[in-house]
């Protein structure tokens, strides 16, 4: 049963993620990418954080994706073009090269190290929210509320060079 | 049965070797960032898998401030990419190359 | 008021009034300057005269040493300390006396040049670093004034610096003498290594105490004593203008004439002569070196003298015959009259520079000009400037009763007395010689008819009375001064109680050693007999003068002397030619070598190892360039490729 999930969203999140960096269209890449992190969020459910799949779905898929749609749209980016001159086959093949060298280190490393290993069954008291929450809120406060700092810096920031992108951008805000 | 941690560890890095080669060879800004943001997937995946393994929650709550502190960046990045667009008309990478010699 | 305790404001007075028209004044506050400039040396005078007063009636302690501060490095530890004895004493009456004189005069003479705050405030430091020279208690502030009068020397000399001769002629002055300030500085720390002090009294006493100390061989298969004595002499050689060292002097003269009559005349040039007598009991111990000072003392006098006789600038005679006088105190010096060279460079000073002070006021008549050759008949129109100038001829020529003739006899006398009789011959000449020169001065200047311009003549006129009076005053002295110092021979055969106040007050400096026989005494038949043939000489030589040069006859006797002897005129004329030989033998040989280090060392090494960096630099700069492609897809390659790097090293 579980394994069965786990092929299934395994697959899934595989899948969507070549389609998110393979397709020509930012629209298309993006709603792939929501699915990769919905089924990234099934698999932190798998793991026993039902908190991380939670805030997977409501934060990404529902915030930052969103608002990767908006800018998208208001961009109005169209398919990248293919002329000869934007290819630059060096670029591609190296970039091709590296991610296997990485990631056939990164593999081979993991399965030495862990192998055929299988894990102790969940307990309440790991997957209990509550447990979560008060570590959140007790031991991690401080960083929590720098974090709220940093979000509310990022949106200030955010908003000023937005706006004040150019000089025609200044008539575009009135 | 039960999935051996392993599997999931390999999973991630397949994520991040994909999303490696999405930021190495796209050159629309927005898809680039895309790729970023599953790299990032990735390591909160490994993360929450080392966090099951060893049963300790420590991990989750860093994928937490990763997720926060990816928000942050989301923000600021597409904030940055009207900016440029505004400038150029474009955010086609090879065609911002405000860091040539 | 307790003068003696304010021993050290002496010096510091005039850096006080340098600093403060240096400084504080402005270029336009005349009067503040000329204020300034005349009330600090004129103060340290009043001071200095008082002190020297006290302490010559018996309030001070034998002698008076004042500590200012104390120089510690190390082990070592030198005081900042003042010292008045007889001898500082003496060098310090003729420093702020003369010194303020000229300060005077340099009001009416400097009055209408642009650099007159510069002018005063140099001067005033001059009268600082010389004080502090004179006072100094140790080598080292003697050291620290002795450089310091250089400084203002160079300062002085290139005082026109919009010209081009006198910065050349500054540059010479300073680097001639750190020839001589090399060697004073090694004999000083042969002292410093040897004695561990440079207390004057301290060593003094050391040397006394234990003369084989000093008579132990060193190096160089000289004695310590003798060393020491030789470096310190190579020193006084720079300062004093002596052979080999004295082709900056002439070339002085190019500062302004109050500068020549101060500096180059009476004060500084004679520091040497005055280190050298300071230093006499190591002198005493080394009479080879003595010897030797006296020689150059003697080569320097009929040298310096023959080449005066053939000068046409009134400034260049006067050189010459200042570097012949010191010729005179050096063999004073050598031959143990210690107290005869210090007599005869405080009679010197007076009338040295109204000699000097005297020819500015003529230069100031003419309206700058300064070739003998030029004027003539001027004693009708310098009323008060041709008696001076006359009196102080007659004082150098050696004509009783004036100054130069009791100073020089007693050089003379005692060269004589020591059994070295041809350095008394070379004395004797070189009197003559001196005579003759300073009175074809004064008849190519004073008498005959005048050979300038109608515009000069019209120009004629005496100078203003802040020139004049003290003009008067050093005439004064020229005539006097010789009487502190009238031979003991002389009072005894008048019968009277022996009065030459100098010998007893300066006998306490001057070293008595055990074994070395300096008491030479002539018989009083003997010292007449000399006296007499000086005086003969003096006016022999003004005679010749007088037939040469006198009346309307003017310039015919140099023309037949061009004529008859062509040769010896031009070497004459030419100073032997020594500055040409020095050009080729030392400073073209050495300017050859700067330019060959300047060219393979400086530009092909040195440089050439730079630029061979900065290439290999650019070049690295220009392949590397191509990396930076402005793509930022690049750059994010070659992280991800760092990024493997980094997993590589961190995995095996």
């Amino acid at each position: 049963m579980e394994l069965l999930a786990f092929v299934v969203f395994g697959l899934a999140a595989l899948v969507s993620a070549i389609v998110v960096v393979a397709h020509r269209s930012p629209i298309h890449s993006t709603l792939s990418l929501v699915v990769t992190l919905v089924s990234t969020a099934a698999l932190f459910l798998m793991l026993g954080s039902p908190f991380l799949a939670a805030l997977q779905v409501l934060l990404y898929t529902g915030a930052i994706l969103v608002l990767f749609l908006f800018v998208i749209m208001l961009l109005n980016v169209q398919r990248e073009r293919t002329g000869a001159a934007a290819r630059s086959p060096f670029q591609t093949w190296s970039a091709l090269i590296a991610a296997f060298v990485l990631a056939g280190a990164v593999c081979r490393l993991l399965w030495d190290a862990h192998g055929e290993a299988v894990l102790a069954p969940l307990t309440e008291d790991f997957v209990a929210l509550r447990n979560t929450a008060s570590l959140l809120f007790r031991d991690y406060l401080l960083p929590f509320e720098m974090v709220g700092l940093l979000l509310l810096v990022a949106v200030v920031v955010a908003s000023w060079v937005a706006r004040r992108g150019g000089a025609d951008s200044e008539e575009e805000s009135r | 049965m039960s999935v051996p941690i392993s599997w999931y560890l390999l999973l991630a890095a397949a994520l991040f070797a994909i999303g490696a080669i999405g930021a190495l060879t796209r050159r629309n800004g927005i898809a680039i960032f895309l790729s970023i943001e599953l790299m990032l997937n990735a390591a909160n995946l490994t993360l929450a898998a080392y966090s099951r393994l060893l049963g300790d929650r420590a991990g989750q709550m860093v994928v937490f401030f990763v997720l926060a502190v990816a928000a942050a960046e989301a923000a600021v990045g597409l904030a940055l990419f009207i900016g440029i667009f505004r400038l150029r008309r474009t955010i086609d990478v090879n065609r911002i190359n405000l860091l040539r010699w | 008021m307790d003068a003696l305790s304010l021993l050290w404001w002496i010096p510091a007075l005039p850096f006080l009034g340098a600093a403060v028209n240096g400084l504080l004044v402005r270029n336009g506050q005349k009067g503040l300057v000329t204020f300034v400039g005349l009330a600090a040396p004129g103060a340290s005078m009043l001071l200095g005269l008082t002190a020297i007063w006290q302490y010559a009636t018996g309030l001070a302690p034998e002698p008076l040493r004042q500590a200012v501060y104390s120089w510690t490095v190390g082990e070592m530890s030198i005081d900042v300390a003042f010292r008045l004895d007889p001898l500082s004493a003496v060098m310090t009456f003729v420093v702020t006396v003369v010194g303020f004189l000229i300060h005077v005069y340099s009001v009416g003479y400097m009055g209408r040049e642009e650099g007159y705050r510069r002018y005063f405030s140099f001067l005033n430091l001059f009268m600082g670093a010389m004080l502090l020279l004179v006072l100094g208690s140790n080598f080292l502030v003697m050291f620290v004034g002795w450089e310091g009068v250089g400084l203002c020397s160079y300062l002085l000399i290139g005082y026109y610096f919009d010209q081009e001769f006198p910065p050349e002629a500054g540059k010479k002055a300073f680097v001639v003498n750190r020839i001589g300030d090399f060697a004073f500085l090694v004999g000083m720390l042969a002292l410093f290594a040897s004695f561990g002090t440079l207390e004057f009294g301290e060593i003094t006493e050391r040397v006394l105490a234990a003369p084989e100390i000093a008579k132990a061989p060193y190096v160089f298969g000289l004695s310590l004593a003798g060393f020491v004595t030789l470096c310190l002499f190579i020193g006084a050689m720079g300062k004093s203008a002596q052979i080999p060292l004295y082709v900056w002097l002439p070339d002085a003269m190019a500062g302004p004439t109050p500068v020549s009559a101060l500096i180059h005349a009476a004060t500084m040039v004679t520091a040497g002569v005055y280190m050298v007598v300071r230093t006499n009991v190591l002198y005493q111990l080394a009479p080879e070196i003595s010897l030797f000072v006296a020689g150059i003392g003697a080569a320097t006098a009929i040298f310096a003298a023959t080449i005066g006789l053939a000068q046409n600038d009134i400034k260049k005679v006067l050189a010459y015959s200042t570097v012949s006088q010191l010729g005179y105190m050096f063999l004073a010096a050598g031959v143990g009259a210690y107290v005869a060279a210090i007599f005869h460079l405080a009679t010197h000073a007076f009338f040295k520079a109204l000699l000097f002070l005297g020819s500015g006021s003529v230069i100031h008549a003419m309206g700058g000009e300064q070739d003998m050759q030029k004027m003539g008949g001027l004693r009708k129109h310098l009323p008060l400037t041709y008696p001076t100038y006359l009196i102080a001829t007659l004082a150098i020529a050696g004509i009783p009763p004036l100054a130069g003739f009791f100073s020089k006899d007693e050089i003379l006398a005692g060269a004589f007395a020591g059994h070295h009789h041809l350095i008394w011959g070379v004395g004797i000449l070189t009197a003559g010689l001196t005579a003759c020169y300073m009175f074809r001065s004064v008849y190519l200047t004073f008498h005959g008819s005048f050979r300038g311009s109608h515009e000069q003549e019209h120009h004629l006129h005496e100078s203003p009375k802040v020139m004049t009076v003290p003009l008067v005053l050093l005439a004064l002295g020229a005539v006097t001064a010789g009487w502190i110092g009238i031979p003991t021979g002389l009072w005894e055969m008048a019968g009277f109680a022996d009065h030459n106040v100098l010998h007893h007050f300066l006998s306490p400096v001057i070293a008595t050693l055990p074994g070395v026989d300096t008491g030479h005494h002539l018989s009083h038949s003997t010292e007449l007999l000399l006296m007499l043939v000086s005086v003969a000489v003096a006016l022999g030589g003004w005679l010749v003068a007088k037939r040469l040069w006198g009346g309307e006859r003017g310039l015919a006797a140099d023309r037949t002397f061009a004529e008859r002897l062509p040769f010896v005129q031009r070497l004459l004329a030419n100073k032997y030619y020594v500055d040409e030989l020095y050009d080729r033998v030392i400073v073209r040989p050495l300017a050859g070598l700067a330019r060959g280090c300047w060219k393979i060392v400086d530009t092909l090494l040195i440089d050439g190892a730079l630029h061979v960096g900065a290439f290999v630099t650019e070049l690295t700069g220009d392949l590397g360039r191509f990396s930076t492609t402005g793509n930022i897809r690049n750059y994010a390659l070659y992280f991800f490729a760092g990024v493997l790097l980094l997993f590589w090293w961190m995995i095996f």
